[in-house]
């Protein structure tokens, strides 16, 4: 065997060959599942895309860094289960381009943070963590109180639906008027929106104030949106909890 | 130059090794074979890998994988590990599904074990607007005070836990205040009479017959009681007491009349299990008590 070696050292072309060869076997191994990728994550029924705020809201996530800190991917451990309710499935992230699962937590896991807080909170804590978690480290992002730019959202959604999410071409091209009126629940847009995207798309002036579009909406939106697209995890990973008392 | 073949190596006489057969001038290069010791763990690690793709599910298989002699899934085994922990905890986690909560305060056994669970949920869930010691921040209410805006023993806390207030939860607590001075209820002038009226309230020294008092009973007794009182169990805030939730400044008082308040606490319902929110029930009715007990020493 490490005659065999030797001699192949001494002919460089077949050196690089076998190393070639070595190497591609470590690639073929992880590329090779992605080709079936669309047979062997389903879809669940009731899933649903991203609005166009909740997406302007996933842009401000990735452009400020937040997924430096913060995972969006709850793993398959038995404590992450009692912290943060059932393990992540690829299917709850089969709409994310990219995917957001983050390798990293200083701060705590958000893939089923939608609903958990109020929307105030969110906008107290991402002016200043301080003000509502005295411990907290996270940086304050007070600038989110910025006007929203949504000038790129319909070519975003018709980008997206190149990529397989189900956007319609109704949606791309509503897509401003969208996040403007999700924003604003009396606004005349807002049952639009609830048509489009399902009944159970939040529809709240989600900084405090309707009459604005700002980042912080977006932001805010996105984040109550998260693990809220679809309830699959919840259906599938059976928990028996003791129903009466003994 | 190289050794040809069919000679016999050139081996080195002071080491025993052979050399690599160049020549450069008379100085001639060792060909040092592998330590044994590197050559094992090779072969070792080559032998692990072969037992881990039988026993383990390694490779992959166009639409599926193979899944291994153990038939082992991280996804059940979490569920499997959870499940344990869940067992492990129904001891004294079932008296919590019934919800007999004067039964479960009289039994001192119980609540040993079941407070620091709480005090657990009680971080993981309710700490970030609550705060860790439940003493609460502007817009979240103090949990360790005995002013309840909706009640404190733990049936009404556990049910305030399930629907939540201003939740999306078909069934949630519903409380506003309005925004007198915005939806033009009131004149600025009045608002302006309202703030002194509810500060002179929390330091006892409102005059009723005043015109403060008159607009305060047109428009607020009905919520916040007569006299500001509150304890109606409709979300509406004692006046007098002293605590505030936004703050008992004159600006916060008057952005609160202008602009109204609608305070949101989360429903828990498909969060936390029954059992789970009739344990921070108990938890969260025992704080007012345990502050004063810390509070007096």
């Amino acid at each position: 065997m490490l005659r065999l070696h030797y001699n192949l050292e001494k002919i460089s072309m077949g050196l690089v060959a076998a190393i070639i060869v070595a190497a591609s076997i470590g690639g073929i191994v992880e590329i090779a599942p992605l080709f079936t990728v669309d047979e062997t994550v389903t879809i669940p029924d009731d899933m649903r895309p991203h609005t166009p705020l909740e997406l302007a809201g996933r842009e401000i996530f990735m452009r400020e860094g937040c997924y430096a800190c913060h995972s969006q991917m709850i793993r398959t451990l038995a404590d992450e289960i009692d912290r943060y309710g059932p393990y992540s499935l690829p299917s709850e992230s089969a709409y994310d381009h990219p995917m957001l699962w983050g390798s990293k937590r200083t701060g705590p896991d958000l893939a089923r943070v939608g609903g958990k807080y109020s929307d105030p909170w969110h906008v107290a804590h991402l002016i200043d963590p301080r003000a509502v978690v005295p411990a907290s480290i996270m940086p304050a992002y007070p600038w989110l109180m910025e006007p929203l730019d949504t000038g790129n959202l319909g070519a975003e959604l018709a980008t997206l639906a190149r990529l397989g999410v189900p956007y319609t071409e109704e949606m791309a091209t509503n897509a401003a008027a969208d996040a403007l009126a999700q924003g604003n629940p009396d606004s005349d847009g807002a049952a639009d929106v609830a048509t489009r995207y399902g009944e159970k798309v939040a529809i709240r002036a989600f900084d405090g104030d309707p009459a604005r579009l700002t980042e912080m909406d977006a932001l805010v939106a996105y984040l109550q949106s998260l693990g809220t697209l679809t309830d699959v995890a919840f259906e599938t990973e059976e928990v028996k909890v003791p129903e009466e008392a003994p | 130059m190289s050794a040809h073949d069919g000679e016999a190596p050139d081996v080195d006489p002071v080491t025993g090794y052979e050399t690599t057969g160049h020549d450069w001038n008379g100085i001639k290069e060792l060909n040092t074979p592998f330590p044994i010791f590197v050559i094992t763990i090779l072969g070792l690690t080559v032998v692990y890998s072969i037992i881990a793709w039988l026993l383990l599910p390694a490779w992959p298989t166009g639409r599926d994988y193979t899944r291994g002699l153990l038939g082992l899934d991280q996804g059940e085994m979490a569920v499997a590990g959870y499940q344990r922990l869940a067992d492990g905890r129904e001891d004294w986690m079932a008296r919590f599904v019934a919800g007999d909560f004067d039964a479960i305060v009289a039994d001192q056994a119980l609540m040993a074990k079941a407070m620091p669970a709480a005090h657990r949920l009680f971080l993981d869930n309710c700490a970030a607007c609550h705060g860790t010691d439940a003493t609460g921040g502007p817009g979240f209410p103090d949990l360790a005070d005995s002013d309840w805006l909706w009640g404190g023993d733990p049936a009404t806390i556990a049910e305030t836990l399930r629907v939540g207030i201003n939740s999306p939860h078909p069934e949630t607590r519903f409380a506003q205040m309005p925004a007198f001075g915005h939806d033009q209820m009131l004149e600025r002038a009045e608002i302006e009479t309202l703030t002194s009226y509810v500060q002179a309230l929390s330091t006892g020294q409102a005059d009723p017959d005043g015109e403060g008092g008159t607009l305060f009973a047109d428009n607020c007794a009905s919520c916040h009681g007569d006299g500001g009182v509150g304890g109606l169990g409709i979300g509406a805030p004692s006046l007098v007491d002293g605590h505030w939730i936004y703050g008992g400044d004159r600006a916060t008082i008057f952005a609160t009349l202008q602009r109204g308040r609608q305070g949101v606490m989360p429903t828990w319902a498909d969060r936390l299990s029954e059992a789970e929110i009739n344990l921070l029930a108990v938890y969260v009715s025992g704080l007012a008590a345990e502050h004063e007990a810390l509070a007096s020493r």
